[in-house]
């Protein structure tokens, strides 16, 4: 009889304190949770992107449909969650090039003056890089950045302080301030679409599938083939930051 | 783009950083030296010193006080600052630097301070009476006891404090140097030197200032100045001054050398945009000047006036020497594009948030605030009681 007593005790103030401890972090868990999207697993994905330059064509479809999708200034200079770069690189002297990007490629860009003056010419789209070993994470004072266990580099607004810190921390020069919020902003992988099934709004919208979202966990996904069978590479490879935005085509000059 | 030259990343187009971030360095260095300076005297016995000692301490507690205001005011969102306490992020060198601030803020100069004060204000508050004695004992903390065996514990304590608070004092900079030197995305800031560099040019600032307001303090309160003091304190800013150059000139020499694809970038910025701030303000007029004008001092005897001028001129322009380093470090670092191919422009506005006025405040604060302590608690009877014993 005791036994029964002491078990029931026992059970009774572990519910009780389990089920007090659950009410206090239930905001918290709500709060953590993605956007409703029943069916995912985050450690079942890991994602990244390919991009092929050999592919790119300069529209900038994937800077306006970023724009429009992720509600991103657009009245406000230095607030790009994706642009558009167009090299324009003398063959013997690859460590001088000629870079633009007028306003981020929004409106593409305007014809080259001189054409056939020997030079090469392509578009390096850029984004988040997502790293494995995010410098912009590790330095957030606060740890409102953070990688998601699916491989995500994502900013809750909700806790960011402002710091700039993770602006300088980023070496490929993706992060901003929102104007309007006053915290960090960068891209977020459209994170509230690839747990639904979908992809991207920039790959979405790349009229040449120069971009294609790539999900590195799953052993379908057409990255595998691909990674296998180009040669690609990734920017700054030398700062270690396990960036998972593959190049296919990279130049050596594109920084 | 106005102000831009080359091609800089589309998100590079706003400074990230301001002046109010370059005060945060200067500030925190200032108290760092300040300590370190008013440490000689007790754990090293420079009697030499001992005037400026109480200054010292006050001096280094004024600008630790103001010293997070200016990250404050920077912030997008101050009223989260606190969370760093809270909710910290151990990776994050930032962070971190919170509990170091606090950690010397309370557990060191305060304690420090109060140790050492303790018999006067214990003594103040006998011969007080109303409002300014329940002040006096509050400060105090209604502890009443100056018994000889009272003392000589204060005297124990504050010693101790002060030996662990030396290494603190380097850990506080240093750490404000591991801020900057551990980006490893931009290269003229990441560097191991960096917190050494800090640190140095800490000390040297800190110790001038100190003189500085030793200096003026005694002329405001029309008393002499002590001759042997103010040797002994330009001498160590000449060797801390020379050991600081050295360190810096060592970081230039290994960039030069070593010639890597960023010393492009670098090299054209310094020859252009930082050269007036670092070859004229930081390198010739708040270096080599007063490290000639102290070494001067060294090897030829001037008369006191003489040197009284020299220690003046050295001080003051060993302040605007460092605080062009600290300008140069935050503000040089975010004029290059991390694309290596394009400078920008910094526009110091004036009456902004993060303008130039502000930042002029900010400065005078913490000599406000230093008027205050000078007269809640005096620092100099018991140095005038040292001179006379």
């Amino acid at each position: 009889m005791d036994q029964h007593r002491r078990d029931f005790l026992s059970q009774a103030g572990q519910f009780i304190v389990l089920t007090g401890a659950a009410s206090l972090a239930w905001d918290a868990v709500l709060a953590g949770a993605p956007q409703e999207a029943p069916n995912y697993v985050t450690t079942d994905h890991w994602w990244g992107m390919i991009i092929d330059i050999e592919k790119c064509i300069g529209c900038g479809n994937c800077v306006r449909a970023c724009k429009a999708e992720n509600d991103v200034p657009t009245d406000e200079p230095g607030c790009y969650r994706t642009w558009v770069e167009r090299y324009q690189v003398r063959p013997d002297d690859p460590d001088h090039p000629i870079v633009d990007s007028p306003d981020g490629a929004y409106d593409g860009f305007p014809a080259i003056d001189q054409p056939g003056d020997g030079l090469k010419v392509f578009f390096v789209p850029k984004l988040c890089n997502h790293c494995a070993h995010s410098p912009c994470v590790q330095v957030c004072p606060v740890g409102a950045t953070f990688e998601s266990p699916d491989g995500v580099v994502l900013v809750d607004k909700d806790r960011c302080l402002g710091c700039r810190y993770c602006v300088q921390a980023c070496p490929y020069g993706c992060r901003f301030i929102d104007p309007r919020t006053h915290t960090a902003d960068k891209c977020t992988l459209c994170y509230h679409r690839i747990t639904k099934g979908l992809t991207t709004a920039c790959c979405e919208a790349c009229p040449t599938g120069a971009r294609q979202l790539a999900d590195l966990k799953n052993p379908d996904d057409p990255v595998h083939e691909f990674l296998r069978t180009h040669k690609v590479h990734v920017l700054k490879p030398e700062l270690a930051t396990g960036a998972k935005a593959y190049y296919n085509g990279l130049d050596g000059s594109v920084r | 783009m106005p102000g831009v030259e080359g091609y800089i990343y589309p998100n590079e187009v706003e400074l990230q950083w301001s002046i109010l971030i370059v005060l945060y360095p200067y500030i925190t260095g200032l108290v760092a030296g300040a300590f370190i300076l008013a440490s000689l005297e007790r754990v090293f016995n420079v009697v030499a010193v001992r005037p400026t000692y109480r200054l010292a301490l006050l001096t280094a507690l004024a600008f630790l006080i103001v010293a997070p205001l200016p990250l404050q005011l920077h912030l997008g969102h101050p009223e989260r600052s606190f969370e760093m306490y809270l909710t910290p992020h151990r990776e994050s060198a930032m962070a971190m630097f919170g509990f170091v601030y606090l950690w010397y803020l309370m557990a060191v100069l305060v304690l420090e301070i109060w140790f050492d004060y303790r018999k006067d204000l214990v003594l103040t508050r006998r011969a007080s009476t109303g409002l300014k004695r329940w002040v006096y004992g509050a400060l105090t903390l209604w502890s009443d006891d100056i018994s000889e065996e009272a003392l000589r514990a204060d005297e124990r304590i504050g010693r101790i404090i002060t030996i662990v608070g030396i290494p603190s004092a380097f850990l506080l900079h240093g750490y404000v140097g591991f801020i900057f030197g551990s980006v490893k995305a931009n290269p003229w800031w990441s560097t191991p030197l960096m917190p050494v560099v800090f640190l140095f040019s800490a000390i040297v600032s800190g110790i001038a200032a100190v003189m500085l307001i030793y200096m003026g303090l005694s002329r405001l309160r029309k008393v002499p100045m002590d001759m042997r003091c103010l040797d002994t304190i330009a001498s160590y800013l000449f060797y801390a001054f020379l050991i600081d150059f050295s360190l810096e000139m060592l970081d230039l020499i290994h960039r030069l050398y070593e010639a890597d694809e960023s010393l492009q970038a670098l090299d054209f910025m310094v020859k252009t945009r930082l050269f007036v701030s670092q070859i004229v303000v930081q390198i010739l007029v708040g270096t080599l000047v007063p490290i000639a004008l102290l070494g001067l001092t060294q090897l030829v005897r001037f008369g006191d006036a003489t040197r009284r001028w020299i220690y003046a001129s050295a001080g003051l322009l060993t302040l605007i020497g460092i605080f062009a380093m600290r300008w140069n470090v935050v503000i040089g670092g975010q004029l290059f594009s991390k694309s290596f191919l394009g400078y920008t422009t910094y526009k110091l506005a004036f009456a902004t948030r993060e303008g130039l006025l502000p930042a002029i405040l900010l400065m005078l604060l913490p000599f406000a605030i230093l008027a205050v302590l000078v007269r809640v608690l005096p620092p100099w009877e018991k140095t005038d009681a040292h001179a006379g014993a």
